[in-house]
């Protein structure tokens, strides 16, 4: 877990690189890009998650995920979630 | 050529299509020429595929998804179905199309991977791409999922004969008709720290790293990867088709040792069995094979009980037909093995060339069959009475366990 200040900006920065390194494109990665768009499926998610918690220490379990659509949403969860 | 069979009218297995990935290189013409000129795949003792670059044939997402094997696997299935006209679009019905590959281990290289991650990090940081990567029907599936097969599909494991068994497989599912078509072969990428250790361990691979099949210095096998693809079809749906026929399995035939964990049994007789059942399958004798294209591992035990198994089944004519390995160029590409040497057997025979045992050079007591050594030879299909000439090769496979798996092969 680290100790510096979660930014919206890190986090933003983490999620994008973690989707590109399970192999979506790295043109079509934004905070709306859906991951039906990006082909993005369970097994990528729990990859991204993975990153997540050694990154910030936010566990994601499969609940909290199963209902996000968008990129965007996975980056709000993670900074609310750092932040409480 | 319509084939008589000696069980009346059932369907046939032709075959229009295959691809090798094998460590002489990518497709199968560069394995048949390279045998055949006499090059070897083998590199400080063990044989790699350098030349296959997985992103050649699939997205960096699909190649991080597929164990080397599966990516192997891919590589040959490519090639194969664009050979028989597959690749834009299956030709049947996908429900009616069949996709079984065989391999001796599956994805151990991410498990070893995976292994360590648990060991360094703990469970949670384990990749949930772990089983789909390591399971022994990956290759089936991504071939399936890459082509739209909907048919019988599976992975085939039985070590080293899982290449040809799963041809074998293959070919009696279009025989009874739960097919009109299949894609079928073997894959192998066990080149990792433990199947090394391990293979080394049980005293099976070479410790000169030199793979010289039936020569009497011989010391073991030489570990390879690679995989190798075929495309089958229903002979009277491929002529509707207007495919082009590469050959055909006229006969296939598996047995079981039931003798030991890994030797032979030193007779030879359910080997001998196994051929003499692909001959019978095939409606044909001794008289009528033009090569053998060996299991030949370079192994003391097998290559002896392989040739006391050949002299029991053919006879007489064991001393007539020209006997060589691909194993001595490529290594031992276990579950692979099978489908690469099929490959490499009816192109051969297509050919009308007799490829070599390369390193072959002293006699062994008792292995006393002609080993084709030196260099390759022309190869004179025999006649088979009324003036039309085939030509024909057994392909023999066994595998640890006691698995014998021959497939009886025409190339056209």
């Amino acid at each position: 877990m680290t100790t510096e200040q979660v930014t919206t900006d890190r986090v933003e920065q983490v999620i994008f690189d973690g989707l590109a390194e399970v192999g979506a494109e790295r043109d079509a990665i934004n905070r709306d890009a859906s991951f039906e768009d990006l082909d993005v499926d369970s097994l990528d998610l729990v990859e991204i998650a993975q990153i997540i918690e050694d990154e910030f220490g936010v566990e994601l379990e499969g609940d909290a995920v199963a209902d996000l659509t968008n990129v965007g949403q996975v980056i709000d969860l993670v900074v609310a979630r750092s932040q409480s | 050529m319509t084939s008589a069979r000696s069980n009346g009218g059932r369907r046939r297995a032709v075959i229009t299509g295959y691809g090798a990935i094998t460590p002489l290189g990518v497709g199968a013409e560069t394995l048949i020429e390279r045998w055949s000129d006499g090059e070897s795949g083998i590199a400080d003792g063990v044989a790699r595929c350098d030349a296959f670059e997985p992103g050649e044939f699939m997205s960096r997402k699909d190649a991080r998804r597929s164990d080397r094997f599966t990516q192997l696997a891919i590589g040959a299935a490519a090639e194969a179905l664009d050979a028989a006209g597959f690749q834009e679009e299956l030709p049947y019905e996908p429900g009616r199309v069949a996709c079984v590959i065989g391999t001796g281990i599956g994805g151990l290289g991410s498990l070893e991977e995976q292994e360590g991650v648990l060991r360094e990090r703990g469970p949670k940081a384990v990749s949930p791409l772990s089983v789909p990567l390591m399971m022994g029907n990956a290759a089936s599936a991504a071939v399936a999922m890459r082509h739209g097969i909907h048919g019988h599909t599976y992975g085939l494991v039985s070590a080293c004969a899982a290449g040809a068994h799963a041809i074998g497989s293959a070919v009696r599912m279009i025989e009874t008709g739960d097919a009109d078509a299949a894609v079928t072969g073997g894959a192998e990428a066990a080149l990792t720290g433990i199947a090394i250790a391990a293979f080394a361990a049980m005293g099976a691979t070479s410790e000169s790293g030199v793979s010289r099949p039936f020569d009497a210095r011989r010391d073991g096998f030489v570990m390879g990867e690679g995989a190798g693809v075929l495309v089958l079809e229903d002979a009277e749906a491929a002529e509707r088709r207007g495919a082009t026929v590469l050959g055909e399995v006229l006969g296939y035939a598996a047995t079981s040792d039931a003798h030991h964990l890994t030797a032979p049994e030193p007779s030879g007789a359910d080997a001998a069995r196994a051929i003499a059942l692909a001959l019978e399958d095939a409606g044909l004798g001794p008289g009528d094979i033009d090569y053998v294209n060996a299991h030949g591992t370079s192994t003391p035990l097998n290559d002896r009980s392989e040739t006391e198994a050949l002299k029991s089944a053919l006879g007489d004519e064991a001393y007539r037909i020209p006997v060589s390995s691909t194993k001595s160029v490529i290594g031992h590409l276990l579950g692979a093995a099978g489908a690469v040497e099929a490959i490499a057997t009816v192109e051969a025979l297509r050919r009308r060339t007799v490829p070599p045992t390369v390193g072959w050079e002293e006699r062994d007591e008792g292995l006393d069959l002609d080993y084709v050594p030196e260099t390759d030879r022309e190869l004179a299909p025999r006649s088979n009475g009324n003036g039309s000439r085939r030509s024909v090769a057994i392909s023999n496979s066994f595998g640890f366990g006691g698995h014998n798996a021959v497939l009886c092969l025409e190339g056209r």
